[in-house]
């Protein structure tokens, strides 16, 4: 058998493997019991909880949670701003990095701050190591830790029978911070750094090749960043080209394990809600449904990428090899393939090829990931999404057996459904929308050039930008002319949309629920835990991602297919 | 309120230090510790004249030289064509790509022209290349540097290195820098 699929089939059995346990100790976490490396990371979390003064005890209900997530979102927004577009005069700038236009300063931090780390700028030549530490990399645990926080408030809801109060909003996210995000990142950060990913404070070095040309080599603390960019579902790398740079992505042993970070805390999530609510079942049909569709979606990417590119086939040039544009010969195109629908899937957005040059199948297989943004989703809030998308799921069922629609013991209602549905609802309207204007007004002003790429391919480079921005997922079709203020401004709203929306909403919906009287199963209850729910499920997700996105698929990937083929 | 603030506050000062200082000064450590280069990136040396970095690709354009995969190799700048497959512009730079290997080559055929070297990688510093792409070169290097084919091909063969473990991910391909320098000792022999 190929070894290049027997390569990408190890990278995703042995995830699973190890977000199984990962997924128990993450419960562990959040319920506050003993795990292995508490006695390194306690004393940490306890200074913290003393110098800020915070008391990790005082119980918050739904509406005090968000006010706290929101207002430390707030204050990271203004340190980011304040950095970027000052960032020539602090310290760490060994290659002279000038500072930040305000525009795109706007745009990169609210990226950042949102968990998205779309980057309409190229890190090596844009900010400076004081930048890429003091803020990407700080906005990579933090913002992946109020991801993962939220995600916690909603498994306590889910879990508690009639109550207002879902713990603290500090300790949860303190505890994913330091006892998730900073042990893992520790380990992948070493590996990287061992397997030759630079870590340094020094500026550009200056080489003569063997041939004789100059070539400047751009370094940093990159290691250390990447790490957390691929675990946190961040995406922002250190270098332009993002993991497909050597320096971020060494060899095949670094790009499986950057690979399995893009997906094991996500997986790891599903695994904890159901060993935090003891639900362990409905996780295992939660873990199917997200399955299914995940596979789909690398199956149509895989197969694509390696059948190579039949319009260079037909000049003559043998594609035995796939297709190798913006792709790196030691990933080859099947795991490039298996890397791009996980980083979409996930919201992540790193990537280790250049979208922008996949063929249809794979261009199809990354937007309709963003679409969904759900199979297994980014750290926390891609179950959240999916909880969005079982509330709807519930509530068809519901209608279509003629009984009242129950979510583990509570009523869902009037107002929860109409939460949901504007959250399900928000994200097509954006990106559809968004992508409508941007259309419009590159027919009726060409001379603006932002299209890399004509006919359908163009199309799908605007649609990828929206779809990435509102999905937070931060990967490009970085063909597209993207700094420019349109861009900077039109994406910038679509990420916060896309953001707060998504976690305000479930969350309001889990504290809603959770504080109705809990109802005990009878003959009666629709039971979620069943195979026939999860079909019903995964037919909400197929309903709702493929009739309101398809008209665009086939303006973009879709068309380009037919165009090609 | 005014609690709230002071306490994000205060949690954004701690956790800037933990992750922006702590964090990042722990894997230099390790990478001190653990590698030869301390974290600075391994280079490539030869008669103690660095001659470029172990990981980074270089562009290699002479007729002396086993040729690159198509890019500019800037360490600095670094980004793919971001083409899509059937945009005109980048289907007819793969057409003048074929065309001047052939020049260059003028032994070989088009059917011998693997598709890496016709097409840029996505980091634009691809350090390898398939085999193929190397023995497609061998008739040229061995008249402009006068050795045999037969010395060439067992070169590139010992060069040439197989999947991670033996069955992890792509099959073959070629470090085009140590290739080079390979083929430099050769000819001095």
């Amino acid at each position: 058998m190929d070894t290049q699929l027997i390569g990408i089939g190890f990278i995703y059995l042995l995830t699973i493997l190890l977000a199984i346990p990962l997924g128990k100790y993450i419960a562990r976490v959040y319920r506050g019991e003993h795990t292995m490396l508490d006695p390194a990371l306690n004393p940490v979390e306890k200074l913290v909880y003393k110098i800020c003064r915070i008391t990790p005890g005082r119980e918050m209900n739904w509406k005090q949670h968000l006010g706290a997530l929101l207002t430390i979102n707030m204050m990271w927004f203004v340190w980011g701003m304040v950095l970027l577009v000052t960032q020539k005069g602090w310290f760490w700038n060994p290659a002279e990095i000038a500072n930040m236009s305000p525009d795109l300063a706007f745009n990169t931090v609210i990226s950042f701050v949102v968990n998205c780390n779309l980057q309409h700028y190229s890190g090596e030549s844009s900010l400076t190591y004081w930048s890429q530490l003091g803020f990407i990399t700080f906005m990579q645990f933090v913002s992946a830790g109020t991801g993962m926080a939220a995600c916690a408030v909603i498994f306590r809801a889910i879990k508690t029978k009639q109550s207002e109060k879902l713990g603290n909003f500090y300790r949860l996210f303190v505890r994913s911070c330091v006892h998730i995000l900073l042990p893992l990142a520790i380990v992948v950060g070493s590996l990287l750094a061992l397997n030759g990913s630079p870590v340094t404070w020094e500026g550009y070095d200056t080489i003569t090749t063997l041939e004789g040309h100059q070539q400047t080599v751009a370094k940093g603390p990159a290691a250390a960043e990447i790490a957390i960019k691929q675990l946190g579902t961040n995406g922002g790398g250190f270098f332009g080209a993002n993991s497909s740079v050597p320096f971020e992505n060494p060899n095949y042993i670094t790009n499986i394990a950057e690979t399995m970070s893009l997906i094991l805390i996500p997986m790891g999530m599903v695994f904890a809600f159901g060993y935090y609510t003891e639900k362990r079942k409905l996780a295992w049909i939660f873990f199917a449904v997200m399955t299914v569709g995940y596979l789909a979606l690398t199956t149509l990417a895989v197969y694509g990428e390696m059948e190579g590119n039949p319009a260079i086939a037909q000049m003559g040039v043998s594609q035995e090899l796939g297709s190798m544009e913006g792709t790196e010969t030691r990933f080859g195109p099947a795991a490039s393939a298996l890397w791009a629908t996980a980083t979409t899937s996930t919201s992540n957005g790193s990537v280790n090829s250049m979208h922008d040059s996949l063929m249809p199948l794979g261009g199809m297989a990354t937007l309709t990931g963003m679409f969904i943004n759900a199979n297994y989703g980014g750290v926390g809030v891609g179950f959240i999404n999916f909880y969005v998308f079982v509330i709807v799921a519930i509530f068809i069922a519901g209608l279509m057996v003629g009984r009242t629609p129950e979510f583990l013991g509570k009523k869902v209602e009037a107002k929860e459904m109409k939460i949901a549905t504007i959250v399900v609802l928000l994200h097509p309207a954006v990106i559809l929308v968004g992508t409508a204007i941007s259309a419009w007004l590159i027919t009726h002003n060409p001379d603006w050039g932002w299209l890399n790429n004509a006919g359908f391919h163009g199309f799908s480079e605007m649609l990828y930008e929206f779809s990435s921005a509102t999905a937070n997922n931060g990967s490009g079709f970085e063909g597209l002319g993207d700094n420019t203020p349109w861009w900077n401004i039109a994406t910038g709203v679509a990420l916060l949309l896309g953001r707060y929306v998504p976690i305000i909403g479930p969350i309001a919906i889990a504290g809603l629920l959770a504080n109705k009287q809990f109802i005990p199963e009878t003959a009666g209850t629709l039971k979620a835990d069943t195979a026939t729910f999860g079909v019903v499920l995964f037919a909400v997700i197929v309903v709702i991602a493929a009739l309101a996105f398809l008209p665009a698929l086939v303006l973009g990937p879709i068309g380009e297919y037919f165009m090609l083929y | 309120m005014k609690n709230e603030l002071l306490k994000s506050f205060l949690l954004s000062v701690v956790l800037l230090g933990l992750f922006a200082f702590g964090y990042p000064f722990l894997i230099k450590g390790v990478a001190m510790l653990g590698t030869s280069h301390n974290g600075e990136g391994e280079v490539i040396k030869v008669n103690d004249q660095v001659v470029g970095y172990e990981l980074i690709g270089q562009r290699f354009t002479s007729d002396r030289y086993f040729n690159s995969r198509p890019g500019g190799y800037d360490a600095a700048g670094t980004g793919g064509s971001n083409k899509g497959p059937m945009d005109p512009d980048y289907l007819e730079t793969v057409q003048t790509r074929i065309d001047s290997i052939l020049a260059q080559n003028p032994d070989i055929t088009k059917e011998d022209i693997p598709t890496d070297m016709v097409t840029a990688s996505g980091s634009d510093l691809d350090r390898h290349f398939s085999p193929q792409a190397a023995y497609m070169q061998i008739p040229r290097i061995s008249k402009v540097r006068d050795i045999s084919e037969d010395r060439l091909r067992e070169l590139v063969n010992n060069h040439v290195e197989g999947p991670l473990l033996g069955f992890l991910g792509p099959n073959e391909r070629v470090h085009v820098l140590r290739l080079n320098i390979a083929l430099d000792e050769l000819d001095n022999q």
